[in-house]
């Protein structure tokens, strides 16, 4: 009965198919929806009922009643009863739309990350490994860095903007910040909405095992551009994605060392010290 | 009493001051009435510039990358959208219809403070004009949340955001005033007999209302304060940088914004709870449970504030709180439909406007109840929160708990303010507009916030059905528009035209009918002792067991003669 519900259902369910937690969220969406669809059609046909069948007619008299204790105390019961079983279904699924899993087997081989440790709102793998992306929310673009920082201070890290490059059947998390005002991370396919609040840390994460593109965008309203702050994630195969950084490690090198020479060239025009380098 | 022989009710005007006229006694006058006629006309005229700035909105949406307004102008529009819908009409236009009708309805002559009562008015006619004003020059773009960093002067450096925080001073220190004036007015000013188990339902959820408000605005004051002197005097408060937190201000917002739901919401099921009975000739079913679920929403409502802030970083414990006092709060809440329902139930409905309204308001207000409950929930609440489902979720309920029934009310209590009934055939087909305008505009927003798309965007591209699915949305709207505007027509025709209603066309169950229509500025000489919830039931039974008895002493001073005009 529910396989058959869903078709029809299907445009009034969110986006999933991309990561476990996002079809896990689907799921429980469904089954309150389908909770919701019952109640309404019982309490509207019953007030379409009330207001059709009680219309005042010739010689109808109304019903002089005030209530009905008994009435009144069961449908109270009932509606907590209801809410009690949706909670608990609720918490049933939490674990699998909060905890990540292990990468498969497929996915990047990934070194037991140093900086990389489990918080009360931080959930990392049950062994501990994922491929923990930083997600920096500012007017108007995403910029996503990535592990590998040829410098201890966590400088040096490749990165890109916009579009957010990842390895499949690989364990993903995210630590979202923000470097101006609030931002929310969203990929609808991806699971749900995380906000972006300077000085805060949030965090989620995603595992998708079909290639493609996945797409979103600023979820909270962050100034005139808010409508143009998209965001693509791209999941490719492992090997790919580590081509892909290397690459990217080595354009940013290489337009550092380009921009150096530019600031030197600039310093011996205008005098020593007038262009700082970052 | 033995001596005493009190005679056949009625209403005796003979000893009242001489109504004071021209422009001079409205600006100075410190009647409940007066103030609450200037309290509607004031709010409706809000209700409709943010109707326009809602339709605008709607046009830009109307068609994929549409360059109809800037991305500057489209966020000054739903900032002023929402901030006027709340702050310019929800609140205030319930604070004129208990202006109005708290007096009359517990029978006293006026409020217990009338000129504070006028210096509420009057701070929130100054909150509007400081408000509107900024449309001259930079009007406010941060949303009606004003949600911190944006709204600091960093990032939001025009005076605009000033205004929004000066319009939440003003109105809010109208609120409070009045809250206070309605409270002292409920508390000690009610009829003889008039115990707390026979307050008309509307005056309790008013009860409820100023305690919400009296608890609920210090809060936003505070915080916009802090936000002032964040702006321009060198404080911190939420900037992260020196030490502040913006997580802060959503805090303190919603510790507000939450139970302000309910400030708005709770009069509307008062107004539901006071009308229902009459057109279905039935009494209330479980008055008790009315009254003590308004109060129990109430005090949940103080303990939700965080379900706003599910995407926020938040600890998991406050999630978990949050989500159950959330599933707590729809017990009340449905409790009251359902009594609504039973109410209609085996009594005999008289299809008048007013009834439409509130059956209406009933039907929408589900819709929004329902869809609160997949917001409550916070592993969807992820999905589907900041997109335009939460957008449908909050306008079917604020249209089904509070515009509805202030259209509800309007119509109910026009014949009291005025002394001529609206035209029937006007009002129905005003209903029928607005109740499948909102179906047409709000449903198929349901589905494009679960399609992806957020709220608050100038813009967005045509994937999937988006463009259809607004475009629908956009035609809903002006449907919507069109019905109020029937209603505007209506009203300002029946001014005129309207049959005239006398005391108590509705043949109602409470003492504002007792009087004429519209009361003299005394209100009544006398007020009989009140034996039920429904006054006017007793002594309307009174006037026939005596008239009955003694046919020439009836006549048109009668209020029970007054039967009901057909129209």
């Amino acid at each position: 009965m529910g396989h058959l519900l869903s078709i029809p259902l299907a445009f009034f369910t969110p986006r999933s198919g991309g990561s476990p937690n996002a079809n896990e969220i689907d799921s429980l969406f469904k089954v309150t929806l389908y909770i919701a669809l019952v109640i309404f059609v019982a309490v509207e046909g019953g007030l379409i009922y009330a207001l059709v069948r009680f219309r005042a007619r010739k010689g109808a008299v109304a019903a002089q009643i005030r209530g009905n204790t008994r009435l009144e105390v069961g449908w109270t019961v009932s509606a907590a009863v209801i809410l009690t079983g949706l909670a608990v279904l609720t918490f049933a699924k939490l674990s699998s739309i909060q905890n990540p899993p292990n990468s498969s087997a497929e996915g990047l081989t990934l070194a037991q990350g140093a900086r990389e440790y489990a918080s009360a709102t931080r959930k990392l793998p049950p062994n501990g490994k994922s491929l923990n992306i930083q997600v920096i929310g500012r007017q108007y673009i995403w910029q996503f860095v990535y592990p590998g920082a040829s410098e201890p201070d966590g400088l040096g890290a490749p990165y890109s903007y916009e579009n957010m490059e990842v390895p499949t059947d690989t364990t993903v998390t995210l630590d979202i910040v923000s470097s101006d005002v609030v931002h929310s991370w969203w990929i609808p396919e991806l699971g749900g909405k995380f906000q972006a609040v300077p000085g805060y840390h949030n965090y989620t994460w995603f595992k998708i095992s079909k290639p493609g593109i996945y797409r979103g965008q600023c979820a909270v309203l962050c100034g005139r551009g808010h409508a143009r702050m998209i965001a693509t994630v791209t999941a490719v195969p492992p090997a790919q994605f580590e081509e892909w950084l290397a690459t990217q490690k080595k354009e940013i090198a290489e337009a550092n060392a380009e921009a150096q020479k530019a600031r030197a060239k600039l310093n011996q025009q205008t005098g020593a010290g007038q262009v700082e380098n970052p | 009493m033995a001596t005493y022989a009190p005679s056949i009710p009625q209403v005796n005007a003979h000893h009242v001051e001489r109504e004071a006229r021209g422009w001079t006694s409205w600006i100075t006058t410190t009647d409940h009435k007066r103030i609450g006629i200037m309290y509607m006309v004031l709010t409706f005229v809000f209700f409709c510039l943010g109707g326009v700035e809602a339709l605008l909105i709607r046009l830009q949406l109307g068609s994929p990358d549409n360059t109809l307004v800037t991305p500057e102008i489209y966020n000054q529009l739903f900032t002023m959208h929402g901030t006027t819908m709340v702050f310019l009409f929800v609140v205030p236009m319930m604070a004129g219809l208990a202006n109005y009708f708290l007096p009359l309805m517990i029978g006293a002559r006026d409020m217990a403070f009338p000129r504070l009562n006028a210096l509420s008015f009057w701070l929130l006619l100054a909150g509007g004009i400081v408000f509107y004003s900024s449309i001259f020059w930079n009007p406010p773009e941060a949303g009606w949340t004003s949600v911190v960093p944006l709204a600091s002067s960093t990032y939001s450096p025009s005076g605009g955001e000033d205004a929004w925080i000066y319009l939440v001073h003003l109105t809010g220190l109208s609120s409070i005033l009045g809250a206070i004036n309605f409270y002292v007015t409920i508390a000690n000013m009610r009829a003889r007999g008039m115990s707390w188990g026979r307050l008309p339902l509307f005056v309790w959820t008013i009860l409820t209302y100023s305690v919400l408000l009296i608890f609920a605005l210090p809060v936003i004051a505070a915080a916009v304060t802090m936000l002032l002197t964040d702006r321009h005097f060198g404080t911190h408060f939420f900037d992260s940088t020196e030490g502040g937190s913006a997580i802060l201000w959503q805090h303190l917002f919603w510790f507000f914004g939450h139970p302000e739901v309910y400030i708005m919401v709770l009069p509307g099921f008062g107004i539901i709870s006071e009308i229902l009975p009459v057109f279905a000739r039935k009494p209330i079913f479980g008055y008790k449970a009315i009254a003590a679920s308004t109060v129990a929403i109430a005090f949940l409502g103080f303990l939700t504030w965080a379900h706003h802030m599910f995407t926020a970083p938040v600890p998991e414990a406050i999630l978990v709180f949050v989500m159950l006092s959330s599933y707590f709060i729809a017990v009340p809440t449905g409790v009251k439909i359902l009594n609504w329902i039973a109410t209609l139930w085996r009594g005999t409905i008289e299809y008048r406007t007013p009834l439409l309204f509130c059956a209406g308001a009933i039907a929408i207000f589900l819709i929004g109840g329902l869809s609160g409950v997949f917001l409550a929930t916070f592993p969807i609440d992820w999905q589907v929160n900041e997109t335009y489902f939460v957008v449908a979720h909050m306008h079917f309920v604020l249209l089904g708990g509070a515009v509805l029934p202030i259209f509800a009310a309007i119509y109910y209590w026009f014949p009291k303010i005025t002394g001529r009934m609206m035209s029937e055939g006007l009002g129905k087909l005003s209903f029928a507009l607005i109740f499948v305008g909102i179906l047409t505009t709000f449903l198929i927003q349901h589905v494009m916030g679960l399609d992806g798309m957020p709220r608050r965007v100038y813009e967005y591209a045509n994937v999937g059905h988006l463009g259809l699915y607004n475009a629908i949305s956009t035609v809903g709207s002006f449907i919507l528009g069109a019905g109020v505007l029937v209603t505007i027509v209506n009203a300002a025709r029946s001014l005129k035209f309207g049959v005239v209603a006398g005391p108590d066309p509705w043949k109602a169950n409470t003492l504002e009918w007792f009087t004429t229509s519209p009361p003299p500025v005394n209100n009544f000489d006398t007020v009989p002792r009140v034996r039920s919830a429904e006054p006017m039931k007793d002594i309307r039974r009174e006037v026939e067991r005596r008239s009955g008895a003694r046919a020439s002493a009836g006549g048109a001073t009668v209020p029970a003669g007054a039967t009901q005009v057909g129209v």
